[in-house]
């Protein structure tokens, strides 16, 4: 090197200069091909073993995974499964939710390698089990938004996240699709995992399908990412996501999603460039047909749809009625091809979606329609206990969505079989009565009081309202009234509301 | 509610031995409901239906909606054990399926009056209503329209009476003798006339073509096999806007000038014959009564 | 009323209920009853079941039922229609409303 030309102290001002020193020479230069640098494989190491041992895990610490893969998953299942295999105790299992298809944690449960769960749902006989006393420390349910601003925000510290993803290159750069091929599992939106993999100490990426760097676009980028493990198997294609949801022939659910349709446009919630979000749930997703037809008719479109999202979206989408689509969760095959094909068609984290915290997306809805097991007679909701009791079901974003949207819209028959739905009770509040508007039944629609103004506006279009109560009565007229369901006093689960403050507990079901 | 006049624009079938349906039925905003004991329960099945729809009947509320029973065929010996039981159980409307003459209709009538008297029920209160699905019952419609006081109307059923006649359901050709025959042999009585179910549920468009075609021709309304009908046929008869308006003129014309004594009815400076203020009096009733929507006490 | 033989009404659909109705010389009415809503519902539809029995005069019988969230009026129509199938007889006394 020539001479140097200054004097690295005489310069005015360094030391406040952000600067690492004088310069000395170069690093060496990895001067391969950018072919052969694909087989030295950067962060990709060789088995999930030797990830683990490199994330420095302990034992008490959390672990974090994703639900994109719904009941599909293989990921969760094969990990702890390792973990135990290695010994670990003690661990807090942090998922964004549990599906059927985690029954074989009941067994590292027994054994003390899962000592703890944080997720927003749970199916099956692992959330029999829990419903049975399996664990000493409550589960944790949170809303997904409440979970999203949870991670980000580091009061829910994870050690390490193992995160599936459906491609990945070897630098760390993941996504729930590809746009190099059709041929990997595909699950769309990664939206609910990427809090973890940005806030999470270690973040691994397990994936079946290892593309060339630069895996564009990208769901978590390698900044995030510590590691990436090859596996054959992540999860079954057919549980992640099978190509359609197909609307409902259910003539009851029909006539509820209909009169949901004619409720958001009589309280003035559909109009050019209204915003708008559908559950998952029959009812609630034959909504958007009414809808479809009633923005044809008017000639008027949504400036965006939320959420979870489905083909009947993207489908509205694709002929132009709805113009933006923003994705947390993508519930179906259609959906994720979607966003892998439309530029208007964005992923989002969770935290966008839904914090409390901030002005996330949920609060830019006009209205949403939203499924429950139970509504009580003070318009609170259950989705997360069945009648007897027992956990089956998630909270997802029913909280946030409801407090977030100016208009919340409960579709739900009036009976399941001889199961009353309106009830004067609830087993387990999830969604609080006062951001619960509308409540929509196959026998009657219901406005909560402190909302008169949309009750005045729909008995203005013709749509009978009646009164909670009288729905709650006309249930248990036609099933009779069930005997109260019997708990012990063990807390079994503690829920957390959207803001992460405790609204309800779930007890052992007592089964003496 | 028992009316012997009343809205009959949709009359859902509800398989006898469906405890679900039995139990939903009143829910999808047909104006008749009509639980069947006939072709869609099968023959070790009728005792079972039988019980389920008596208790139904019994137990159940259903508001306002007109409540319809399809016995089976007296000569196939099932027909009196279905009367003895719904008949005791209130139905509103007996429906006969299989009416080859007046007769059948005098003969069930005497079978449900014996029944009434044994219970207790005043002799009269039970209605009926005459299912025409053969080519002989088509030439008697009108004397089966005739038959008896208690008819509220009478029906075509197609499936029989296509077979009946050598052909197969199409466009709606092969009916159309059938439909004029029922239609005025109902007229003539002055009691309703109801077309056929359409089965291809699936197809929407036929439906509505259907449906269109049998209010032009007059009918009253028409049987339905799944609650996905029964928007789509209201619409059909729901009048237009367009309609609407002429009618209430009329009627303010009419109005205008019994007001004022006067026998002849002018709007805009052109007569308007009877039968003008008529059909302009039946199109605001029919609008009216399909117009409210309530919650229905049960 | 006379139980002869074995007998079943009902089906195993959603909304309905399977009764089975098998003659016993005593020990009077042995139930055994499987509910998707058992915990809930359990107590009445037993009740409902022993009751229909009790008014056709039955006292002894062994009765299976298996139970998909039927209704009272439901369950009522299916253990008569049982009864009268194992009794092989159709005197039921038809009631007027």
């Amino acid at each position: 090197m020539a001479e140097k030309s200054f004097d690295f102290a005489k310069i005015p001002h360094i030391g406040e200069i952000a600067c690492n020193g004088e310069f000395k020479a170069a690093k060496a230069r990895n001067t391969a091909t950018f072919e052969e640098k694909f087989d030295q494989k950067n962060k990709v190491v060789e088995s999930l073993e030797k990830a683990i041992r490199l994330s420095g895990l302990k034992d008490g610490d959390t672990i974090s995974f994703h639900h994109h893969f719904r009941n599909g998953d293989h990921i969760i299942n094969q990990v702890v499964a390792k973990l135990a295999e290695m010994g670990f105790k003690n661990l807090t299992l942090a998922s964004s939710s549990l599906a059927a298809v985690h029954a074989p944690l009941i067994e590292y449960i027994e054994q003390g390698v899962i000592t703890h769960i944080e997720t927003s749902g749970m199916r099956g006989e692992l959330a029999e089990q829990i419903s049975r006393g399996l664990m000493d420390f409550p589960v944790v349910f949170r809303s997904h938004g409440g979970r999203g601003e949870a991670v980000a925000s580091g009061e829910l510290h994870i050690n390490v996240a193992f995160l599936g993803a459906p491609s990945c290159d070897p630098f760390g750069n993941a996504n729930g699709y590809s746009r190099d091929d059709d041929e990997s599992i595909m699950c769309g939106s990664l939206g609910y995992a990427r809090p973890d993999a940005h806030m999470a100490d270690t973040t691994i990426i397990i994936t079946n399908n290892l593309v060339k760097f630069p895996n564009t676009p990208c769901a978590i980028p390698e900044s995030d990412v510590d590691y990436v493990v090859v596996m054959d198997d992540i999860g079954d294609p057919k549980g992640i996501m099978s190509g359609a949801t197909r609307y409902t022939k259910n003539p009851k659910e029909l006539i509820i999603a209909k009169t949901a349709a004619e409720v958001v446009k009589a309280a003035g919630y559909v109009y050019d460039g209204f915003s708008m979000q559908m559950g998952s749930g029959g009812a609630s997703l034959a909504t958007a047909r009414y809808l479809r037809q009633m923005m044809i008719d008017e000639g008027i479109k949504c400036r965006f749809a939320l959420g979870g999202i489905t083909g009947q979206i993207t489908a509205m989408h694709e002929e132009g009625l709805i113009e933006k689509i923003l994705d947390v969760q993508s519930f179906d095959l259609d959906a994720a091809k979607s966003l892998k094909k439309n530029h208007f068609h964005q992923q989002i984290d969770a935290p966008t979606y839904a914090s409390y915290r901030r002005e996330s997306a949920v609060n830019q809805l006009d209205f949403v329609i939203l499924s429950a097991l139970e509504v009580d007679t003070d318009f609170n909701v259950n989705v997360l206990t069945g009648s007897d009791g027992v956990i089956r079901g998630a909270i997802g974003g029913h909280p946030d969505t409801a407090e977030g949207a100016a208009l919340s819209v409960i579709v739900c028959p009036l009976t399941r079989g001889r199961i009353p739905c309106v009830v004067p009770k609830v087993n387990t509040i999830v969604t609080p009565g006062s951001v619960v508007d509308v409540v929509i039944t196959d026998q009657g629609v219901a406005v909560n009081p402190n909302r008169p103004e949309v009750a005045e506006k729909l008995v203005a279009a013709g749509i009978p309202v009646v009164s909670i109560e009288s729905l709650a009565e006309r249930a248990e007229h036609i099933v009779g009234k069930p005997d109260p369901i019997k708990f012990k006093d063990k807390i079994v689960a503690v829920v957390m509301y959207r803001d992460n403050t405790v609204i309800d507990v779930v007890r052992q079901i007592d089964e003496d | 509610m028992r009316e012997k006049k009343r809205l009959r624009r949709s009359m859902m079938f509800v398989p006898g031995n469906n405890p679900g349906m039995i139990r939903d039925c009143h829910i999808y905003g047909s104006d008749s409901v009509m639980f069947d004991l006939e072709d869609s329960v099968s023959i070790m099945e009728k005792d079972a239906a039988r019980f389920l729809v008596y208790q139904a009947l019994h137990d159940l509320k259903y508001g306002k909606k007109e409540l319809v029973v399809r016995i089976n065929d007296l000569n196939s010996g099932l027909g009196i054990k279905d009367l003895e039981a719904i008949v005791r159980a209130g139905v509103h409307v007996v429906r006969l399926p299989k009416t080859d003459s007046a007769q059948d209709v005098i003969d069930c009538e005497k079978e449900i009056a014996r029944i009434e008297s044994e219970a207790g029920i005043p002799v009269g209160t039970t209605l009926m209503m005459a299912a025409i699905e053969s080519a002989n019952g088509v030439l008697n419609a009108r004397e089966i329209a005739h038959a008896s006081d208690r008819l509220i109307g009478i029906a075509l059923g197609a499936e029989d009476y296509v077979t009946d006649l050598k052909t197969t359901r199409s466009d709606g050709i092969e009916l159309l003798f059938a439909r004029c025959m029922i239609l005025n042999a109902a007229r003539s009585a002055g009691i309703d006339a109801l077309d056929t179910v359409y089965s291809d549920v699936n197809n929407e468009e036929g439906f509505i073509a259907e449906a269109t075609l049998i209010k032009k021709l007059g009918f009253d309304g028409k049987s339905v096999i799944n609650p996905r009908q029964i928007e789509p046929l209201h619409k059909v008869f729901m009048p237009s806007e367009k309609d609407l308006n002429k009618a209430k003129a009329v009627m303010g014309a009419y109005e205008e000038a019994m007001a004022k004594g006067s026998g002849v009815v002018a709007l805009n400076g052109k007569m308007i014959d009877k039968p003008v203020v008529i059909r302009a009096q039946r199109l605001l009733e029919l609008n009216e009564l399909a117009g409210v929507r309530e919650v229905e006490e049960i | 009323m006379k139980l002869i033989h074995k007998a079943m009404a009902g089906t195993m659909e959603s909304s309905d209920i399977m009764v089975t109705i098998e003659p016993k010389e005593e020990g009077g009415i042995e139930l055994e009853l499987t509910s998707s809503v058992m915990q809930q519902f359990g107590r009445q539809i037993e009740a409902v079941i022993r009751e229909t029995l009790k008014g056709l005069g039955v006292e002894n019988a062994r009765v299976t039922a298996a139970d998909k969230g039927a209704l009272d009026c439901t369950i009522k129509a299916r253990v008569n229609c049982a009864a009268f199938r194992a009794a092989d007889s159709d005197a039921y006394v038809w009631e007027a409303k």
